[in-house]
């Protein structure tokens, strides 16, 4: 009972200092919106907050789709070749420290019109780091005598990964994972925003932004928290799947 | 049967070469199970790689039942000190492992009869649905033995294998090793730093003199039995475990003097 009601009681008293705020300082609602406005604004579009909402949904999962694609070869390169690396390592971590709301302008303005391709594109780059970085350490601290049981068996390089190294990664991978399907979101709605005439809850927010809409935005915010807890907890149920095994090792 | 034929072998770091093995020869008989002790870091464990033929020497041959060892060969087993089981597995899939990369004419239900059996042996057999996390760690290092005896190899290859374990857990296993020697049918070699437990499992210990290692002593033990711990504390197993001692010290000053 108590891990239901102490959430949920917070999340009352939150929202009734909020409405509270705005009631006190008499805010009208191009300056600030109060909870008791947010159904109604739900409600008015709802049919808008579908579609776009689908819109931003399926970009931030193509993006993770590709940012796991690649992350994963990265980190398969990185973890198995010393060499590579040396070589790849610098390179990464350079890109990675770039602000990628910067890259968001650039983007648009190279692809311009494309918002479905650039809005994927950048949450493809905002997110596969993460993702190489933890299966090129998982890959490259595999202790040698889990690789040595099999390979003095005469098995394949393949079969040790698939076997051992695979299975061994996922927990870490699916850490990474987690981290990445919220930069992802972050992504998605950076470009979403920027975009003129584009599509997604982010261009939502935006149109709401331009109108004074204080209502619409912060309906769209709700939307997102709840799309992006969807997500998060898809990957969770897919590690308890995947890499349950890990839990108990810490528990 | 193991063959150690003027083996040397080298290590290169940066600058320079470093000589681990130095005209290392010595033999175990087919079936037969030998210990070799040295100090720290004579090179025990580059043995244990030479044989599974995970790396090659740069001089002389090691033969296994009469065949030169170039490169992995599926008739060995190992066991390491880290008895690194896969946690994502259970303890019954985990001894299975070898299996699935060996080529066997066994199907399922007998690959698993074989895993049953071999954990019987070693007293796990309450335990094949656990996961590695769930067992202690003497446990663990018997589930390790079991694997690497699943395939039925020639050769079992034992790298300080108990070497983790506390006292007492160390002497169970040496009990479970010569009943799994008793059932089953190896030649094994084991390196190890405990001379009572080279003394109590081999017919033969090797002493290795510090690094570069080379044959500097060996011994037949002349065991009575292979399931009385008290006869590590007869008069005779004193005298033996003074002379090995005495080696080890030589082999250490050496050693230091080279160095």
């Amino acid at each position: 009972m108590r891990r239901f009601t102490v959430p949920f009681l917070t999340i009352i008293l939150f929202l009734l200092f909020w409405e509270w705020l705005v009631w006190f300082n008499e805010w009208p609602n191009y300056k600030m919106a109060s909870p008791s406005d947010l159904g109604p604004s739900l409600w008015k579009y709802k049919m808008l907050f579908f579609s776009f909402g689908w819109d931003t949904l399926w970009r931030t999962v193509a993006g993770l789709l590709i940012s796991i694609v690649v992350g994963v070869a990265l980190g398969m390169i990185m973890g198995f070749s010393k060499l590579l690396q040396e070589g790849l390592y610098p390179l990464l971590i350079g890109f990675n420290a770039i602000p990628k709301a910067t890259i968001v302008p650039i983007l648009s303005l190279i692809f311009i019109g494309q918002h479905d391709f650039n809005t994927v594109l950048i949450a493809f780059l905002i997110s596969f780091f993460p993702i190489a970085v933890s299966v090129s350490i998982g890959l490259s601290t595999l202790e040698p005598e889990y690789r040595d049981i099999l390979r003095a068996l005469g098995a394949s390089k393949l079969t040790i990964f698939w076997k051992i190294a695979l299975p061994k990664t996922l927990p870490e991978f699916f850490g990474a994972l987690k981290v990445a399907v919220t930069l992802a979101f972050i992504g998605t709605n950076l470009m979403e925003i920027v975009s003129p005439h584009g599509r997604g809850l982010g261009a939502l927010f935006d149109s709401g932004k331009t109108n004074s809409d204080y209502p619409l935005m912060f309906s769209v915010l709700i939307a997102l928290a709840a799309l992006g807890i969807v997500l998060y907890y898809f990957v969770v149920v897919l590690e308890r799947i995947f890499a349950g095994w890990a839990d108990q090792l810490s528990g | 049967m193991i063959e150690f034929k003027n083996v040397s072998h080298y290590f290169s770091s940066k600058n320079n070469e470093i000589q681990v093995l130095d005209k290392l020869s010595f033999s175990v008989p087919r079936n037969g199970f030998s210990a070799i002790i040295g100090p720290s870091g004579c090179g025990k464990s580059t043995v244990t790689k030479l044989i599974a033929g995970l790396i090659k020497p740069r001089k002389g041959s090691i033969i296994l039942n009469n065949v030169p060892v170039f490169s992995p060969r599926s008739n060995i087993g190992m066991a390491f000190q880290n008895p690194v089981l896969l946690e994502w597995r259970n303890i019954l899939k985990n001894v299975m492992l070898p299996l699935e990369i060996v080529h066997n004419n066994l199907n399922g239900k007998e690959k698993v009869e074989r895993a049953r059996e071999l954990l019987a042996l070693v007293g796990l057999a309450e335990y094949e649905n656990s996961r590695p996390s769930e067992l202690s760690g003497g446990m663990r290092q018997r589930a390790s033995l079991c694997r690497s005896l699943i395939h039925k190899p020639e050769v079992l290859i034992l790298d300080e294998p108990f070497g983790a374990l506390d006292a007492f857990t160390r002497e169970d296993l040496w009990l479970t090793m010569n009943s799994l020697r008793e059932k089953e049918s190896f030649t094994c070699l084991i390196i190890t730093h405990d001379i009572r437990e080279a003394m109590f499992l081999a017919d033969e210990v090797i002493v290795l003199s510090g690094r570069p290692a080379k044959n500097q002593f060996s011994v037949k033990t002349e065991k009575e039995s292979n399931d009385n711990l008290d006869q590590l504390y007869t008069p005779h197993a004193n005298e033996l475990l003074n002379i090995l001692r005495e080696q080890i010290g030589i082999a250490r000053r050496k050693e230091l003097e080279d160095k």
